[in-house]
């Protein structure tokens, strides 16, 4: 297996992406912000889309529109925090807002589908499959690389505002009153979240992200109530997900690595209800 | 995909449609199409369900459960592909499926948000994940991709706009048999509770209801813009007032709207009807949130500018 070099590419990039989902997606659990990074992983799909139509590098597009995206929501859920509506960190940030607008950039990317088939011609349901669902065996050694030094910033960056954020998000209240910037904290980790999941699209696909992000982390904050542990657990089962889910997929014929993969996150997590 | 389809049938029609000053002109054109009337037809539908059942969800803030909803159409249309059966099963028996999923564990006593929000995504990538295995089994060729995700309304059957009309009908029948208990347990679950109300088991009829609504509403926005219908009218609506009553009348109002509107353009025009859709449902959206916003701050400059009169606080 390991004699293969797409097998080699999949398993540098696929950990990295792996461990940056689980570590980020301690937070995202921790935040209630699952829906937000659905949403971000939903708008990968028009920006390629988008940089596809205009000839340009189809990562631009990718990262271009989950950042603009993730700091689009961070401020609204900001906003609808300082009106009130929320009621605490474990209330949900503003959901009908984040429903809006990614429907409404899917409806873009549509657009866009037609314009890039249109012109082009041909191949657009081929690209769609690819950039939604993913091909981590497609992976080239120079892709690798540099999602495995994403993936690796990433986890670095999220470790860095580990513990103002932490503080932030159990309460915002009292973090705020002590000087804790935890309105810039809420913005910078929600555009973090759009670094990770244009990373994660190319791996696992952008429909596929969620079960890296919030499946590892939900199972960590089941098993363990230490933040620190958590996370580090968080990390390590997104690992476990990633690795035997590439195995079963090299060994299965038939059977795509994101299923397999997401199938294997949500497995622990079906189990940590159960035990913890 | 739906335009490849609109131009094949436009060249059997054998004009070119194009909008002209006559409106009411273009419009007997339009409803000279029989296709074109099944669509209007279909949409109206849907819209009126969509309205009433996203109404709830957006009071007791479901989105992220109706949003995983819509994905389970995807394993539900290349299931049934794979097994032979009538795309429309697939898509009602795993949406349902989902909404019972959903309920059943999300509705446990002690379970805060995070967790709920957590345990939704890992049913929506469960669901992911096997609509991506039955497509690989299925052989590989998604011709139908585009638009299962997007939606098509080129081609809606007679049989199609019967089978939605008995759903939109026993849906909406069984909701508002439901509504006064539903409303109770969405504004307060505790105080309805404590009344008595079964509110949790509310919450999972309402969910298959909802489910059903997305399975329906998915067969013309597609699964990823069901939202333009379920989500964007009513959030507006209940923006504008807070009147139960007025907001959901309002709310299939510019459910209805939007879908004639969007048929109407993306009959003339080459881009997907979804495109047309949802823009139109956002606008609406963002201006009404704009409006709110401006007559917020219209309201607060009012009472800035007061200054207090002495005589009154002595």
């Amino acid at each position: 297996m390991f004699s293969q070099e797409f097998m080699r590419n999949a398993l540098l990039a696929g950990t990295f992406i792996a461990l940056a989902c689980g570590v980020s997606g301690w937070f995202v659990v921790l935040r209630g912000q699952v829906f937000a990074g659905d949403a971000l992983s939903h708008v990968a799909f028009p920006g390629a889309l988008a940089a596809a139509a205009a000839g340009v590098d189809e990562r631009v597009g990718l990262f271009g529109a989950t950042i603009a995206v993730g700091a689009g929501i961070g401020l609204l859920g900001q906003r609808s925090f300082a009106g009130g509506r929320g009621g605490g960190a474990a209330a949900p940030a503003d959901d009908t807002a984040i429903g809006a607008v990614f429907t409404f950039v899917l409806g873009l990317g549509v657009f866009f589908l037609t314009l890039f088939s249109t012109s082009s011609g041909g191949g657009s349901g081929i690209q769609t499959a690819h950039t939604l669902f993913g091909s981590i065996f497609g992976l080239g050694s120079g892709e690798a690389r540099l999602a495995a030094v994403i993936g690796l910033g990433a986890v670095l960056l999220t470790l860095a505002i580990a513990r103002p954020l932490l503080f932030a998000s159990v309460s915002p209240d009292v973090a705020g009153a002590r000087g804790v910037p935890t309105r810039f904290l809420g913005i910078a980790f929600i555009a973090l979240l759009g670094v990770v999941a244009a990373e994660a699209t190319q791996a696992v696909g952008a429909l596929l992200l969620l079960g890296l992000l919030a499946a590892p982390a939900a199972a960590a904050h089941r098993i363990v109530g230490n933040p620190y542990v958590g996370i580090v657990l968080g990390g390590l089962l997104a690992v476990v997900a990633m690795w035997g889910g590439l195995a079963l997929g090299y060994a299965v014929p038939g059977l795509p690595p994101s299923t397999a993969i997401v199938g294997i996150a949500v497995g622990i997590y079906y189990v940590s209800t159960i035990v913890a | 995909m739906g335009t490849e389809a609109a131009m094949g049938m436009r060249t059997v029609m054998g004009t070119d449609p194009r909008l002209t000053w006559n409106l009411a002109h273009d419009v007997s054109e339009v409803l000279e199409y029989h296709f074109m009337v099944n669509a209007l037809l279909a949409g109206s539908l849907v819209a009126v369900m969509a309205g009433l059942l996203g109404w709830f969800m957006v009071l007791r803030r479901e989105t992220f459960a109706g949003h995983t909803l819509s994905i389970m159409a995807f394993p539900g249309a290349s299931g049934a592909a794979l097994i032979g059966v009538p795309a429309t099963w697939g898509y009602f028996v795993f949406c349902v499926m989902g909404g019972l999923a959903i309920g059943r564990f999300s509705g446990g006593r002690g379970r805060s948000w995070s967790e709920q929000s957590a345990l939704i995504g890992a049913v929506q990538a469960l669901a992911l994940g096997l609509g991506f295995l039955f497509v690989s089994l299925y052989g590989g060729v998604l011709g139908d991709l585009n638009s299962l995700l997007f939606g098509t309304f080129i081609g809606i059957s007679d049989g199609q706009v019967l089978t939605l009309l008995l759903i939109a009908v026993a849906s909406v029948a069984v909701l508002l048999a439901l509504s006064r208990p539903l409303l109770f347990a969405s504004v307060d679950a505790d105080v309805a509770s404590a009344r008595g109300v079964p509110v949790r088991g509310l919450g999972v009829v309402f969910l298959v209801l909802l489910a059903l609504a997305v399975a329906a509403t998915s067969q013309i926005t597609g699964v990823l813009l069901v939202f333009a219908l379920l989500l964007m009218p009513a959030a507006s609506a209940q923006a504008i007032t807070a009147r139960p009553g007025l907001s959901l009348v309002l709310t299939v109002a510019i459910g209805l709207v939007v879908v004639w509107l969007g048929l109407g353009i993306a009959y003339f025009s080459v881009y997907p009807a979804g495109f047309f859709v949802t823009s139109i449902s956002f606008a609406i959206y963002v201006g009404v949130q704009v409006w709110v916003w401006a007559r917020s701050m219209a309201l607060r400059e009012i009472q800035v500018s007061e200054p207090p009169t002495e005589g009154v606080i002595a």
